[in-house]
């Protein structure tokens, strides 16, 4: 008779094996992350490099470049070990489908959302983003990308069954991404003129707070019904 | 009535274009609509006739099949 | 107390309903509309402020509200099939979503032609339209996601999922133009209020609202029955049916 193993111990044996699976397949990480830096040094070649109006559309660019590098990046949450069988065993298993869950999109969120908050101030300089807004952006991206993770797995988990999933899932995320966006970029520009952005971020921060409560469930009904 | 002839009717005031642009998508789409939901069936229909004939023509094949099949 | 439900669970009594009822929507939304549309063009006054263009709202606020009702019909329908694992309901809601996005697009087509000579512009990214852009894509993302399963009952499945997930978009449509003090106006009509709307123009507008659903609950009738043959198409009574409609 085995001992059952605890919430805890479920949670942190996913992450840790997702983890590990990144760190032997680094192009899963660097690629996004490529990808993020890419898109957003294309935005001066083709719109000229005048600081003005640089300046004006920084903040979304950035945003919009990260939206759709974690677009890039959420495939392989589920795709592999939707392939080789794993995720059908995570299904049948006696612990509860959101600890797995929560283990795997943390897992995503720190090798793709951690990396573009790293990196997205050294970019704000190649955009000639004001100097007031650098703390905006670094919160509005910390609170924002695990909603990217949450929301964004949803989308995966009820594509991961379809061949060519990758359009569609565009198709189904980003209109749910559309409030962050608009909050996340609103809470940027106040900062740049200097204006209070308190409650930009706290509605950043209640979709933060009612991704993490609720679509857990739906990412483990849409499982259910991918591997049927 | 509020307009005095039937071309200020068709003029709308100056604004003909728009109103008779938003009139008339919203008729095309909602009629295509209709259309196509109508159409649906009547395709669904002659599917399931198609289907039963391709049956009935299997059932009648195997049975002819059998009545010829060689006494041993 | 839902016991005279039960039997509607059964597709051939579904169907059965939806053919009673249909002629009777069907009908009824042509006289609504007929009456509502033929008023509100040629016998209602014309608005000092706006002219002749303010004719257009007898199309675009009936199509701008029932969409949001739509959806939460075929929110309310993905719900039902999911909880009690109803195939009739996720039926339902596959029929309602392609009318739905077609009154989104009517929607947000005409607001776009009475926008261009009211606010000089055919387009504003302004609360209310925006959110009622976001409307339209996650309803044609409904549609895409139940086109891509093989199998009717997946699809169902997880199209109500991603139904339910959009639901947060109807509050914030409905209370976008409160919360955000923006281009597009306010409610005209409230519950509790009297309109801002002289009656002359309102009785029109209320006919007109009153045909749009009647209309749109024809269109979802005759495409219920749609899924439901397409669904039960190997059923004697399917069969039965087809063969009778033959004759």
């Amino acid at each position: 008779m085995t001992h059952p193993i605890s919430y805890w111990q479920t949670f942190s044996n996913v992450l840790k094996r997702d983890l590990k699976v990144a760190v032997r397949n680094k192009g899963d990480i660097f690629n996004p992350l490529v990808f993020f830096v890419i898109v957003i040094t294309l935005f001066p070649l083709a719109i000229g490099s005048d600081p003005q109006i640089l300046t004006r559309i920084a903040p979304g660019v950035i945003w919009v470049a990260a939206l759709l590098s974690a677009l890039l990046s959420l495939e392989r949450l589920f795709k592999n070990d939707y392939n080789d069988g794993s995720l059908e065993q995570m299904l049948l298993s006696p612990q509860p489908l959101f600890i797995m869950v929560f283990g795997k999109v943390l897992a995503h969120w720190i090798l793709t959302g951690i990396p573009i908050i790293i990196i997205a101030p050294l970019l704000a300089v190649l955009l000639h983003l004001e100097q007031a807004a650098y703390t905006a952006l670094i919160v509005t991206l910390l609170l924002g990308t695990p909603v990217l993770s949450l929301i964004g797995a949803i989308g995966v988990a009820l594509t991961v069954g379809i061949k060519k999933g990758g359009v569609l899932l565009s198709l189904l995320v980003l209109p749910l991404y559309i409030p962050v966006l608009i909050f996340a970029t609103g809470a940027i520009e106040a900062a740049a003129l200097g204006m209070p952005y308190a409650g930009h971020l706290a509605i950043i921060a209640a979709l933060l707070a009612g991704a993490l409560t609720l679509t857990p469930f739906a990412i483990g009904a849409a499982l259910r019904v991918s591997t049927n | 009535m509020h307009f005095e002839s039937l071309s200020d009717f068709f003029a709308m005031g100056g604004y003909a274009f728009y109103v008779w642009l938003s009139y008339g998508a919203a008729f095309g789409l909602l009629i295509t609509l209709t259309v196509v939901s109508v159409r649906t069936r009547r395709n669904l229909f002659d599917q399931i006739r198609s289907k039963q004939a391709r049956e009935q023509k299997l059932k009648e094949h195997r049975q002819g099949n059998k009545n010829n099949e060689p006494k041993t | 107390m839902w016991k005279w439900l039960h039997p509607y669970a059964k597709p051939e009594r579904s169907y059965q309903l939806a053919s009673t009822l249909l002629p009777w929507f069907a009908v009824s939304s042509v006289i609504a509309l007929t009456i509502g549309i033929v008023w509100g063009l040629a016998f209602a006054p014309v608005d000092y402020q706006q002219g002749e263009s303010y004719r257009i709202i007898f199309i675009h606020v009936p199509a701008a509200t029932l969409a949001m009702s739509t959806y939460m019909a075929m929110a309310t329908a993905a719900f039902v099939g999911m909880v009690w694992q109803l195939k009739l309901a996720d039926a339902a809601a596959a029929a309602i979503a392609p009318v739905g996005a077609v009154l989104t697009a009517v929607a947000l087509i005409t607001g776009a032609a009475w926008g261009k000579p009211m606010w000089g512009t055919w387009w504003i990214w302004d609360a209310r339209l925006t959110t009622e852009l976001i409307l339209l894509f996650i309803y044609i993302g409904i549609i895409a996601l139940h086109n891509s399963f093989e199998d009717k009952v997946l699809a169902g499945r997880a199209a109500g999922i991603l139904t339910l997930v959009g639901v947060i978009n109807i509050p914030i449509i409905k209370y976008s133009v409160e919360w955000w003090n923006t281009l597009h106006q306010g409610a005209t009509i409230s519950k509790l209020d009297k309109p801002s709307m002289p009656t002359e123009m309102l009785i029109p507008l209320l006919i007109n609202i009153l045909g749009f659903a009647l209309m749109i609950g024809a269109l979802t009738l005759v495409r219920f029955r749609n899924e439901v043959i397409d669904r039960n198409s190997m059923r004697p009574w399917v069969r039965d049916l087809v063969a009778r409609e033959s004759k």
